[in-house]
């Protein structure tokens, strides 16, 4: 996995919010856009910057969503489950992805193409059941339809 | 821009802006909000720009990408100042032709124009759209009308006045008698006056307090305080400044989601523009009074939008909840004192300050005062967001507002109080919308989501997808919550998979009493409302799950077959075509058949079956009938177009 992580590069974030309290979380979600995920040493670096215990590091970044410790694909799916989605048949267009990529909602193909999350509600719902890709919303979604917009991708 | 040093200063501020707009010159506003940029709205302005540029008419036509107008189906919306003429679903496409004809000649464009589905009559402006004519939008309303990203245009509409008159008009105690005798209450689900939680938290002992604005929009299906920030982020930011001058705040902190990434931006130049003018900073306005805003996004977890748990992120730990016996507004975040108010809720403030408390307590209902926002999505035509005043039906928001249900289907529920909330079935349609009346009905107010469902939505499936949102979500902390949405959450997955036996409802409701009386916090309290609201409507699902093995709705996959019925198939070979798994069989003249065995039932075929054939069925609670012998699949001539 490339995971070479810049000490500088970590030190720059923190530095960023001029010691201040509680940024834990910020400087994950930082670190977390730099990367695209959490590599360890990142995590380790951060600990011993902000004088947290290395534990209490993982357990805020293996407690939200928004973070991820393993490396994400090229392409970020997500598909939305919200209510508004659910109820227009949401599940459907889910299973269609998951059998189309052969991955599970929170896994990443094998080649790095894909990683795919099931998000409840991305605000969107006029266009439910909507799925988006790196950004891209596409809404008013049909499984037929779900092939071809993910051959799109490479 | 210079700091302003007075109230003086500040009118004097926006009576020269006033004066410097040229309220006759064209002007074509965009919405940009979320959904409108779903629709590649943003591709609708760049075409603007450029077929202006092109045209040369930089100086002649003013454009400006505005927060959400709320009509998310139509979208993207384009509004044309000073006539105010709406165009619906706008595509690059079409710039060309607006700005030569509906600017250059004042020629309305019928295409473009909004129809009603029903009288078929065509609505030149967006006060004529059954949509918004009926709604009351005090909140809302100037979203349409300002480009978040400057503040001017906040200003010009009379921004920051409240502020001014709070601050040199009025005692701390007098704003506190102001927002207490409006009868304002929390716009994010628990409805907890607004004015009593202000003076607790200003009564309350030390130095240091916080006052922090939630909009940590965690409620699948809501999407209000989202476009609030994104459109009226100063409105938000006016309502925080007068309450942390109420309370004595010198800091204040937007704990915003990170899934949100515009609002998030929005709300960095608000700031940092409030600051530039002196709404933010030492000695705002020239009053002494000191306050700054700090931005904190949350990092994805729906329990971290419980006060307590939300105070703890901020803190940079965990985001889980604590017990409450000290209220936050004593012991918050830091453990000082701190007043949390959800994104709505402070954009209301503004409001109460200038026109007063009187005024405000007229609109609503007995325990319910002013409008409430809500977004109105699933099963109905006109998904958007809505602001009406409280106690307004259910009907005229689904009905009037929404109109009705898509594809001539029959309601069936509307559910509200997202996650926590409650299904109300079509036979309390009439009911009133306030906090008492919700409640009552074994549903909530919650931040305002209502998901409107019609025959094709299961109940039980409805259910169980809450338990599984909210098993998901439950942080573990407390055992009655953890285990108690698990054991309800399989209850459930058994029964919408067609292994339901006697005595699961009553053990349902067991869990359900216990998980709501012994949870630690909101979620789990109220984690038991979308079981026990649709076991109390919609009962006879459940017994036709569990008894008869049959999901009346046609949803739950593993009691549902698809069916080809031989009379109606064409023999198209689309489905044939479309099949992921090659269970149909056929040929061309030959009546298709799916192979029970191999299918997955993904619905594809059901799908894309014509609608003039309309050929495949969803059967459920009885068998398969046998498919045809091989002989009798074969389509003689003419036999076709139609039903004998």
């Amino acid at each position: 996995m490339v995971s070479q992580v810049d000490p500088a590069a970590i030190d720059r974030i923190i530095d960023k919010y001029q010691s201040e309290e509680g940024i834990l979380i910020q400087v994950l979600l930082d670190v977390q856009h730099e990367y695209n995920w959490l590599p360890e040493e990142a995590l380790k670096r951060i600990s011993e910057r902000l004088e947290i215990p290395f534990s209490q590091v993982y357990r805020v970044a293996s407690f939200y969503k928004a973070m991820s410790l393993t490396p994400r694909g090229k392409h970020l799916v997500r598909v939305c489950l919200g209510t508004a989605c659910h109820v227009r048949g949401a599940p459907r267009i889910l299973d269609k992805v998951e059998r189309a990529i052969n991955i599970k909602a929170g896994e990443t193909t094998q080649d790095m193409k894909f990683s795919l999350e099931r998000v409840n509600c991305l605000g969107c719902c006029a266009l439910g059941p909507v799925m988006v890709i790196d950004g891209e919303a596409y809404g008013n979604l049909v499984p037929a339809k779900v092939e071809e917009i993910l051959n799109k991708y490479d | 821009m210079v700091r302003l040093q007075s109230p003086a200063e500040l009118e004097e501020l926006r009576k020269h802006m006033l004066a410097k707009r040229d309220t006759k010159k064209p002007c074509i506003t965009i919405c940009s909000g979320t959904g409108c940029r779903a629709y590649a709205s943003e591709k609708v302005s760049t075409a603007f720009e450029e077929e202006i540029k092109k045209q040369g008419l930089d100086n002649t036509i003013d454009i400006k990408t505005t927060g959400c107008h709320g009509f998310c189906e139509k979208g993207p919306l384009v509004v044309i100042l000073p006539g105010e003429i709406c165009y619906v679903q706008v595509k690059p496409t079409d710039v060309a032709q607006i700005i030569s004809q509906t600017i250059g000649e004042s020629k309305i464009l019928d295409q473009l124009l909004y129809t009603d589905p029903v009288t078929g009559e065509k609505a030149v402006h967006e006060s004529e759209i059954p949509f918004y004519k009926n709604q009351t939008r005090l909140v809302f309303g100037n979203n349409s009308k300002i480009d978040p990203t400057n503040i001017d245009d906040y200003i010009v509409l009379g921004g920051y006045s409240a502020l001014s008159k709070a601050l040199f008009e009025m005692t701390p105690e007098e704003i506190i008698a102001e927002v207490k005798d409006s009868g304002l209450r929390g716009r994010g689900g628990g409805g907890f006056p607004t004015g009593r939680k202000w003076e607790e938290c200003r009564h309350a002992p030390g130095d240091i307090k916080y006052v922090i604005v939630n909009a940590d929009e965690g409620d699948p299906g809501a999407y209000m305080d989202r476009s609030l920030l994104e459109g009226n982020p100063h409105s938000v930011l006016e309502g925080l400044i007068i309450g942390a001058y109420t309370i004595g705040s010198h800091v204040g902190y937007i704990y915003v989601r990170e899934e949100y990434p515009l609002a998030v931006e929005n709300v960095f130049i608000a700031l940092s523009q409030a600051e530039k003018y002196g709404f933010l900073g030492t000695d705002i306005l020239g009053s002494g009074f000191d306050f700054s805003i700090k931005v904190h996004r949350g990092a994805g977890a729906f329990v971290s939008g419980e006060s307590s748990a939300l105070m703890t992120a901020l803190e940079g730990r965990v985001g889980e909840p604590r017990p409450k016996y000290i209220h936050t507004v004593i012991s918050g975040i830091w453990d000082k004192p701190s007043t949390l108010n959800n994104v709505e809720t402070w954009a209301n403030v503004p409001l109460i300050i200038n026109k007063g408390a009187a005024w405000y307590a007229s609109i609503g209902t007995e325990g319910s005062k002013g409008t409430k926002i809500f977004s109105l999505v699933g099963k109905v035509n006109n998904t958007g967001l809505v602001e009406v005043p409280m106690g307004t039906s259910l009907r005229d928001i689904i009905y009037t507002i929404g109109g009705g249900i898509p594809k001539g289907k029959k309601f069936k529920a509307v559910q509200t109080g997202g996650p926590s909330g409650g299904c109300i079935p079509e036979s309390l349609i009439d009911s009133p919308v306030d906090f008492e009346e919700l409640s009552a009905l074994g549903s909530m107010m919650g931040s305002g989501g209502m998901i409107v469902m019609d025959e094709d939505t299961c109940m039980v499936d409805t259910a169980r997808y809450f338990l599984d949102f909210l098993s998901d979500e439950s942080c573990g902390k407390c055992t009655p919550c953890r285990e108690g949405i698990d054991q309800m959450l399989a209850i459930l997955t058994n029964i919408t998979e067609g292994k339901g036996q006697d005595g699961d409802i009553e053990l349902l409701e067991e869990i359900a009493e216990v998980t709501k009386n012994a949870s630690l916090c909101a979620l789990g309290q109220t984690a038991a409302n979308p079981v026990l609201s649709t076991l109390r409507y919609f009962r006879d699902e459940y017994e036709a799950h569990i008894l008869e093995k049959r999901c009346p709705a046609g949803v739950c996959k593993a009691l549902i077959s698809y069916y080809i019925q031989p009379d109606k198939c064409q023999a198209c070979l689309i489905c044939y075509r479309n099949c992921p798994v090659g269970a149909i069989t056929g040929a061309k003249k030959q009546i298709h058949v799916i192979d029970q065995n191999t299918c997955i039932k993904c619905g594809i075929c059901f799908d894309v079956c014509p609608q003039r054939f309309s050929a495949v069925e969803k059967i459920s609670g009885r068998p398969v009938p046998p498919p045809l012998p091989l002989e009798a699949r074969v389509i003689k001539k003419k036999k076709s177009k139609g039903k004998k």
